[in-house]
């Protein structure tokens, strides 16, 4: 089958999807974006996921017929410009990148938090991303990370208003 | 390969980042910006036009005689190119780290649940899981040796491998076996002298490395009748030294690239996809991508041994310890692996960082139908540190005493011996590693007033509002060593190359070290500034055109490969410093490189380095061996096995909901010492990072097998830790520098993995007064409805 759909502000079209094919599956090999990563592919780590219609979900479990007509976003669409977007930039800053699997996954997952919340305790943070593995880190740089993008965007609201 | 044909390939060129910071600092990594783009590329984002995904056929059962193969359906499947048995292996049909006892492919037998028997290539990974599923195996099922008695009464229950077959140094069942006897080992006369004895039981078990990113790579077949690979693993080099034979190619036909590896603990160590992905490309002239699904990754790798294991301490009424006699059982599984090396390393250390002036001490690894187990971070030091510290734990409540004097009291320290006679000759601050994770201020006490319930044990579940919580505090120290032992001449190799571009001196460091996440390519670029004094420091993709780097693994690159960088960087500063006293007559002996200038410490500025460098580059390459080591007597365990020792100290403190038997670990405080610390963010991050997969085997990470079947092969029911699970962990660093190694460093990464354990299951146990002999303690220990 043919599936078209929009994969960060881009029409993507892909041909000859199996039916069983994922999104996941279709965004890495078939249009180009293999930033979004293949862990586990049950919907147990998060390191597949993505901004659907806006909505944060697990990229593995949506069959690639679901997307016809709607929004993608990935890791590939957090940049701002050519520039590091913000939570990008203090994942990097704080140290919460090692081998940076899940990197992609927790990106999309704190960018919807941050968005949400914009200041969240450190339980609103545990909570948010508790359904993001990460098997380098012991997550406190990564608490650290969604920390310091949280200031930073408070900051950079305060400044604009 | 041409660049088009690999899609996110950024990783697999050079990669150039400016910073100040030398050793000491934490620049930001090189590859972080990509990692954060999802412009890395992992094995598993390989991808070639024109490509075939790989699959395997695997055994259902741990234990069978292949009676018949049927490829024929399989062949015949729509889009399918090829489908290989051991028949088609070109070469020899067996490899393996230490003894190759391994087939590539399964002949006339299977050994253990999963054992890969035949490979399909297929244009769609659809297809080729279907073809998979179209391959007839008959199967003679025997009743599978899952256990101790079975493995040592092979008369009765057979042979894993049968005796004309066998390759390892053992017989029977036992792949590897080491003794140990210190002082007067365990005699009636020694046992008189202590006072108090304290003897248990304990058990330990799987665990999984579990890194996230699956294994992968891609396979292209060369012009020239050779493979390129590009692939994640721990050491590129004995992947290629166990491909080529297999492959009937000479191993300079065989190029391997790592690609970008998602995590790897031990679980790469062991060829994976390397050969099936390569016989494939071989066989079909087309590039093979293999990825493994989870479930398959579970098969796919070896795990930590389950251990079982027997503690005897003798001590004096005033907690001075007499005797220790151990007995440490592992369960090897099917294949040999790296077993012997774990083997080594728990007889060696298996009596923990503690003075006992009498040992007897007898480690084995098994040869069983169970899943092969091999290396994971600690690496034979973490079962045994179980052990001995819930001994310790119980020595001290048997002589009244408060558990971290009583190890304070046996702490050993510099100019100690251990066990094997091996004297330790740098810094040894057991006992301070202690003193200061107690010291460090607790965590404030439940407030049943002002709770949130997402703190509390059960978490998001909303199993408790504070009733039935109780406190614990537990602590825990333990010992590892750094690279590799016994004898092994563990070398490191690397590049450096200088040379002006665009007007900047510029470095470039190339190795073939497995960057597996732990940031070594971070602390290269460091180490080339500081000996360079340059700032622009460029990372050469890692790749068999140059010499080996040895494994990432026994906590050892900084300290080996980081070591081969310090001397590549001296040699090029001191070519180019002796082209500047050629040219201008230098006559000081006080010349270094700073911040892009020869300099001397009395003349000052002498020039520019772009100057003395002009069209010219500076490229050497050098190698780093660490000192050498010796193997350990057969019998007695005694010699100078080890090159370096690193301990780490912790305290736990947990709240368990007692009726349901859930556990919170509310804190988790570490103190090691690194001997230097070249990048002290990384070096947290690994402290921490290795903390928390300690926490994972003490509360809930076990492969559960059962009749030498695996059961939990997937994300959903082998648990790791979620970030609900991992609390807070401050680390105390100590930098007391060890005069043989480079920069006086001593190596992080596996420290804190063998001593954290002991401490949450300490903590367990001080606040439900149960005794957890075996880890992992699930909900059932403690509530007693197992």
């Amino acid at each position: 089958m043919r599936v078209t759909f929009t994969a960060n502000g881009k029409p993507v079209e892909a041909d000859d999807v199996w039916e069983g094919e994922s999104l996941l599956y279709v965004l890495r090999e078939r249009v180009g974006l293999p930033g979004s990563k293949n862990a586990c592919e049950q919907g147990e780590c998060g390191s597949c996921t993505v901004y659907l219609d806006g909505t944060p979900v697990c990229s593995c479990l949506v069959a690639a017929g679901q997307v016809q007509d709607r929004e993608v976003r990935t890791v590939e669409g957090l940049t701002d410009g050519e520039e590091l977007g913000l939570v990008q930039q203090a994942f990097v800053d704080a140290g919460a990148v090692q081998c940076g699997f899940c990197t992609p996954g927790l990106l999309v997952q704190t960018d919807a938090l941050l968005d949400r919340s914009p200041q969240p305790s450190d339980t609103d943070i545990r909570e948010a991303l508790s359904g993001n593995l990460c098997r380098c880190t012991g997550y406190e740089k990564i608490m650290d990370a969604v920390r310091l993008a949280s200031a930073r965007k408070c900051q950079k609201v305060g400044t604009s208003e | 390969m041409s660049a088009r044909t690999i899609q996110g390939q950024k990783n697999l060129q050079d990669i150039t980042t400016g910073s100040p910071h030398g050793i000491g600092g934490s620049p930001l990594r090189p590859d972080g910006t990509l990692k954060v783009k999802g412009e890395f590329a992992y094995s598993s984002d390989m991808w070639h036009e024109d490509m075939l995904w790989g699959m395997a056929l695997r055994s259902p059962h741990p234990r069978a005689n292949i009676l018949s193969v049927d490829i024929s359906e399989a062949l015949k499947t729509p889009g399918v190119y090829a489908v290989l048995t051991h028949e088609d292996i070109p070469g020899s049909k067996y490899y393996g780290l230490e003894i190759q006892d391994q087939p590539a492919l399964a002949i006339d037998k299977v050994r253990y649940h999963g054992e890969a028997i035949a490979l399909v290539a297929a244009d769609h990974p659809e297809t080729a899981r279907r073809a998979v599923k179209k391959i007839k195996v008959e199967y003679e099922v025997l009743t599978p040796i899952t256990t101790e008695e079975q493995a040592l009464n092979p008369e009765v229950h057979g042979y894993v491998h049968e005796p004309h077959e066998y390759k390892s140094h053992g017989s029977g069942n036992i792949c590897h076996s080491q003794k140990l006897v210190y002082g007067k080992g365990v005699t009636d006369e020694v046992k008189a002298l202590a006072d108090v004895v304290v003897k248990g039981e304990y058990e330990v078990g799987m665990q999984d490395q579990a890194f996230l990113g699956p294994e992968s790579g891609l396979a292209v077949p060369a012009e020239d009748g050779g493979i390129d690979l590009y692939v994640a693993t721990q050491w590129l080099h004995v992947d290629r030294q166990q491909m080529a034979p297999v492959l009937g190619l000479p191993e300079e036909k065989v190029r391997l690239t790592l690609a970008g590896v998602g995590g790897a603990f031990g679980g790469r160590e062991d060829l994976s996809m390397q050969i099936h992905a390569s016989l494939l490309a071989q066989r079909t002239g087309k590039p093979v991508k293999i990825v493994y699904a989870r479930d398959e990754s579970f098969f796919g790798h070896v795990h930590r041994h389950p251990a079982k294991m027997s503690y005897e301490h003798g001590a004096t009424r005033d907690g001075k310890l007499v005797y220790s006699d151990v007995r440490l059982v592992l369960d090897g599984g099917a294949y040999a692996s790296a077993s012997p090396a774990v083997v080594g390393n728990a007889a060696s250390l298996g009596n923990g960082p503690y003075n006992i002036p009498n040992v007897r001490m007898e480690a084995i690894a098994l040869y069983t139908n169970n899943p092969s187990c091999g290396a994971m971070r600690g690496f034979g030091a973490v079962q045994a540190c179980f052990g001995y510290e819930t001994q310790m734990d119980r020595l001290a409540a048997e002589l009244g005493m408060d558990p971290v004097e009583l190890r304070q009291l046996n702490a050993m320290s510099e100019g100690d011996y251990l066990p094997t006679g091996q004297q330790i000759d740098s810094p040894a601050p057991v006992a301070e590693l202690l003193r200061r994770v107690k010291d460090m201020p607790l965590p404030p006490p439940l407030d049943l007033t002002n709770l949130d319930i997402r703190e509390l044990p059960g978490a998001l579940s909303n199993t408790s509002h504070g009733e039935g919580i109780v406190r614990g505090i537990g602590y825990s120290v333990g010992i590892k060593n750094v690279g590799f032992s016994e004898g092994f001449d563990d070398y490191s190799t690397a590049r450096v190359r200088l040379e002006v571009i665009g007007g900047e001196p510029v470095a470039m460091v190339h190795t073939a070290m497995a960057e597996v996440g732990q940031g070594g390519v971070t602390v290269h670029a460091q180490i080339a500034r500081t000996e360079l004094g340059v700032e622009q420091v460029t990372i050469h993709p890692a790749n068999t055109e140059v010499g080996s780097a040895g494994s990432t693994s026994a906590s050892r690159q900084t300290y080996m490969t980081g070591g081969a960088v310090k001397l590549a960087a001296e040699a090029v500063k001191y070519a180019l410093i002796e082209k500047g006293r050629k040219r201008y007559g230098w006559a000081q002996n006080d010349l270094n490189l700073v911040g892009g200038k020869v300099v001397s410490e009395s003349a000052g500025v002498l020039v520019p380095m772009v100057d003395l460098l002009g069209d010219e580059a500076i490229d050497l390459t050098r190698e780093h061996h660490h000192r050498p080591t010796e193997a350990f007597d057969k019998e007695t365990g005694q010699g100078f096995g080890h090159v370096q020792y690193t301990f780490c100290a912790n305290r736990a403190v947990v709240d368990v909901d007692v009726e349901l038997g859930l556990v919170k670990v509310v804190e988790l405080t570490a103190a090691q010492d690194v001997g230097k610390a070249l990048n002290p963010l990384s070096v947290v991050g690994q402290i921490q990072g290795g903390c928390t997969q300690a926490l994972g085997l003490a509360v809930m990470e076990e492969i559960i097998v059962k009749d030498g079947k695996v059961r939990n092969a997937s994300f959903t029911d082998y648990l790791i830790p979620t970030i609900l699970d991992v609390p807070p962990i401050p680390v105390d660093v100590l930098e007391l520098p060890d005069p043989n190694a480079p920069y006086g460093l001593r190596g992080v990464g596996e420290a804190p993995t063998v001593s954290a354990t002991p401490s949450i299951v300490a903590a367990i146990r001080q606040a439900t007064g149960i005794a957890l002999n075996r880890i992992p303690v699930r909900p059932e220990h403690l509530t007693g409805t197992l």
